[in-house]
């Protein structure tokens, strides 16, 4: 259902269904965010798309990426309570991972480059954003990991944070990563996703002999889609 | 199995039978087996009663009924002889016989089992007992008279009435409306209307006509025990009030209902699983309730000990078998709740003051209660409230008030005040994410919107009252630690707010606080309040906000000074000798656990404040006042 509303005074529309951060950087506004990413389930973890809204009477901070676009919202971008809290969160986050390159060059547009807080591992680069685990369950469906504990113990990892025997080593987690902290490599025909502790051989191509997927991941693909396990045998270039 | 009552009609007759084969003048002997009188030995002291009662042939003469909490768990185990209500506390097994003996079968009254209060004034009666008679019990009416195991005993005091009144006589809408014509607000916290939740619910499509009906009985703040009594008590009056939800919110579609409870209440899972059974043989529950056409039932889904899942959205994540984490409730969960069906979730002291309001009319429900509803169902506070009257008070136990009762009220003459002739400090209301409220607002009358306006909350009803010795910084301390904790961890502000406030309130109950640190205590609680993705986090850093608002020169003590006037930081304590005062009795330095107390006999000691680890253990066992703490 199409929906007017208004971002900054200007009128502007949209559908219920898709998320506010996203209508708001269609029409070409900047809002920062980590956790967020158009192809999974909004999540709300790491409060830097935060956004006035004014709906009716009623005014409120919140995350636009889990905020729908309702008829007749208005929303305010760079209010002094949004550049405030905004700019505590970028602090908060460069105390959880001082280590992460982007998330530095991030806050430093935002004008943060220092936190008064004590950070708890100076090695650090993960945010919790959860966009690893999001798009392994929702895209690639293999949900090979998840967060584990809770409150300030959370953390993210393979089950039990030994080796992730569901992942297919596809890589979509090393990709979406705002921060960089998860790390793959190949060397003599294997595929590692470092953080999982996963290491998988790969498929040899019978054409051009080059490594070109790992051999589980094909037999999970020629399981799902029900082929003949033979038509993965080739790489894509080569079939 | 059909059921034993299918009208109304039989329901009337049923309870005749009932209130006929109970003898009101019979003689009873109602033992509290609630959790708190079962852990000082309930359970003991009724097996000896019963063995007792055999012995003299007297079972047939005198009923011995084990009963739900009577909320005076400070004294338990409690004992109250009916018809009489003359009241025993703290009653041993080894007590039983002279209680028969004696009080039984002469009527004479054992003294030393007598209630006696700060002031040594004894009292006979439960009803007399300052404790019970500054209170209004409703809802905990029949906590102390009814086996919470037997839905005879409930149906005997009119149980289920209210249930068959609204089947027959009243429509859902019609329901609907007299909740929120009673002005009843939500329990577990948040104070939002019940009637207008229920509409709410009600009006929301639902293609398959499901709509859940949940309890919220994840009762989790240290110290509350409100809800685990009522369920422990008289789980049928929980249960009443969801079916008449279910008729109000879900009829003629398909209601389900669920009742989340926290596996570290077995008791109460216990009880509560054998009311539901008994509603089910009954027919209150199932397949066309009393003739009405509505089919219901309710499942108890058991919770892991998360804090967190009190929160309804994160309840319900956890119903559905996920991790229990919050999501925003931008579409509410009225509309796309459980299973993303309409659910409607209330308390369970909200569910149990349903079929009361229905029996005893919203014009009786509005006469108690701050502010008016007839408008509004915000405009004030009705009925009464729950509270877990704990900490520095004399009288510990469960207090039901009428809202608009004040703190002093509950304190001062339903709680005997401060023990040990020390001076009150504060009173944490709403749990641990409740703000400590000072002195200076005793009189405040409690209710939802009085509490919020002076920066605490009514929450679900934690009451932790607060003497001198207690130290404001080292508190929020604990609350925030114990919240960064329970955070679900989701959201940066939370999670990492909390863990950053806790490092600074740490450092400086550590007597290394820095000068900014009380401003940036300050924004950062800002940030985590407003920022937040759910209520845990919203309202986390309010002990914090509300003791830097109303003790903030003990922050500026400890920061500045380098001093913490309640003696509790101990890396801003020293101890040393009152030379004067020392015998040099050698007993401080014998029990000194790190040697760091020299002397000899009759030679005044020494504590050597390199080896001093400020345990305290001098000052305990020095008999000559002679160790001062600074």
């Amino acid at each position: 259902m199409t929906v007017k509303f208004k971002i900054q005074g200007r009128t502007y529309t949209g559908t219920q269904e898709e998320s506010l951060l996203g209508a708001i950087r269609r029409y070409g506004y900047e809002v920062p965010s980590l956790c967020y990413h158009e192809a999974v389930s909004p999540y709300g973890a790491c409060r830097l798309c935060l956004v006035e809204v004014q709906k009716g009477k009623r005014r409120k901070l919140t995350t636009s990426c889990n905020y729908p676009v309702l008829e007749g919202i208005e929303v305010f971008l760079d209010t002094e309570k949004v550049v405030r809290h905004r700019k505590m969160v970028f602090q908060l986050l460069l105390a959880v991972a001082p280590a992460a390159k982007k998330l530095r060059e991030l806050a430093a547009e935002y004008g943060v480059t220092e936190t008064p807080f004590v950070p708890e591992d100076e090695k650090n680069e993960c945010i919790l954003c959860g966009l690893c685990n999001r798009v392994c369950k929702e895209v690639v469906e293999a949900d090979a990991i998840s967060f584990a504990g809770r409150g300030t113990s959370k953390r993210m990892e393979s089950p039990y944070d030994e080796t992730a025997e569901a992942c297919i080593g596809c890589g979509a987690c090393v990709h979406v990563c705002p921060t960089d902290c998860i790390g793959m490599k190949e060397e003599n025909n294997i595929r590692s996703i470092l953080r999982w502790h996963r290491d998988l051989p790969m498929q040899i191509c019978k054409k051009c002999n080059r490594p070109f997927a790992p051999t589980f991941q094909l037999n999970e693909f020629a399981k799902r889609v029900n082929l003949d396990r033979a038509r993965f045998d080739n790489c894509p270039d080569c079939r | 199995m059909t059921a034993r009552v299918q009208t109304a009609a039989d329901l009337e007759a049923y309870r005749k039978k009932v209130q006929a084969k109970g003898d009101s003048q019979r003689k009873t002997i109602s033992v509290c087996a609630g959790t708190g009188c079962c852990a000082f030995g309930a359970m003991k002291l009724a097996a000896a009663f019963e063995q007792a009662l055999s012995e003299r042939k007297l079972q047939d003469q005198i009923q011995l009924r084990l009963t739900g909490c009577h909320g005076f768990c400070e004294r338990g185990p409690l004992v109250v002889f009916h018809p009489e209500g003359l009241l025993y506390q703290r009653v041993k097994p080894d007590d039983v016989s002279e209680i028969l003996d004696e009080t039984i079968a002469k009527g004479v009254i054992i003294e030393r089992l007598l209630y006696q209060d700060a002031q040594g004034q004894t009292y006979q009666k439960e009803d007399e007992v300052p404790f019970y008679k500054n209170q209004m019990r409703v809802l905990l009416a029949h906590n102390g008279l009814i086996d919470p195991t037997s839905i005879d005993d409930y149906i005997a005091v009119g149980g289920y009435r209210p249930l068959a009144r609204v089947l027959n006589e009243m429509k859902p809408e019609e329901v609907c409306t007299t909740i929120k014509k009673s002005g009843l607000r939500g329990r577990g916290g948040g104070g939002f209307p019940a009637g207008v939740k229920w509409e709410s619910c009600r009006a929301a499509p639902s293609q398959d006509g499901i709509r859940y009906i949940i309890c919220n009985a994840d009762e989790g703040d240290p110290g509350a025990f409100m809800d685990r009594s009522l369920m422990e008590g008289n789980p049928h009056s929980v249960i009443e009030g969801m079916i008449i939800g279910a008729w109000a919110i879900a009829h003629p579609g398909r209601p389900e209902g669920y009742v989340y409870i926290r596996h570290e209440y077995p008791l109460a899972v216990e009880r509560l699983g054998i009311a539901l059974q008994q509603a089910r043989d009954m027919g209150f529950l199932g397949k066309n309730i009393l003739g009405s056409g509505l089919g219901f039932d309710i499942t108890i889904n058991r919770g892991g000990g998360a804090f967190v899942c009190g929160e309804s959205t994160a309840l319900m994540t956890s119903i559905e078998g996920f991790v229990g984490e919050p999501r925003a409730k931008h579409i509410h969960t009225v509309e796309s709740g459980l299973y993303d069906k309409p659910t409607n979730l209330n308390n369970v002291e909200t569910w149990a003051n349903v079929p009361l309001i229905i029996e005893r009319g919203v014009e009786w429900y509005t006469s108690i209660g701050t502010g008016d509803v007839s408008d509004n169902p915000w405009g004030g506070s009705k009925g009464t409230k729950i509270f877990a009257l704990v900490g520095k008070v004399n009288n510990t136990g469960l207090v039901e008030v009428p809202m608009g009762a004040t703190l002093r009220h509950i304190i001062y003459d339903i709680g005997g005040g401060i023990p040990g002739g020390k001076k009150f400090k504060a009173v944490q209301t709403g749990g641990p994410s409740g703000g400590c409220l000072p002195e200076s607002l005793l009189d405040l009358p409690v209710d939802f919107d009085k509490l919020t306006e002076v920066g605490s909350m009514m929450g679900s009803g934690g009451m932790i009252v607060m003497d001198e010795s207690t130290c404001m910084v080292d508190l929020a301390r604990y609350f925030i630690n114990f919240l960064a904790d329970e955070s679900c961890g989701k959201c940066v502000t939370c999670r990492e707010g909390l863990r950053q406030l806790g490092i600074i309130v740490k450092r400086i109950c550590a007597g290394e606080g820095r000068e900014e640190d009380i401003q940036l205590l300050s924004d950062l609680s800002q940030t985590v309040a407003e920022a937040s993705l759910c209520a845990l986090g919203n309202t986390a850093p309010n002990p914090l906000l509300s003791t830097l608002k109303y003790f903030r020169e003990e922050y500026e003590e400890h920061v500045k000074e380098k001093k913490c006037r309640a003696k509790v930081c101990k890396a801003l304590i020293t101890f040393t000798v009152i030379e004067e005062n020392c015998t040099g009795c050698l007993l401080c330095k014998k029990k000194c656990p790190s040697q760091a107390i020299s002397g000899e006999k009759k030679k005044v000691h020494s504590i050597d404040q390199g080896k001093c680890i400020q345990c305290g253990v001098c000052n305990d066992v020095c008999k000559f006042n002679a160790i001062r703490v600074e």
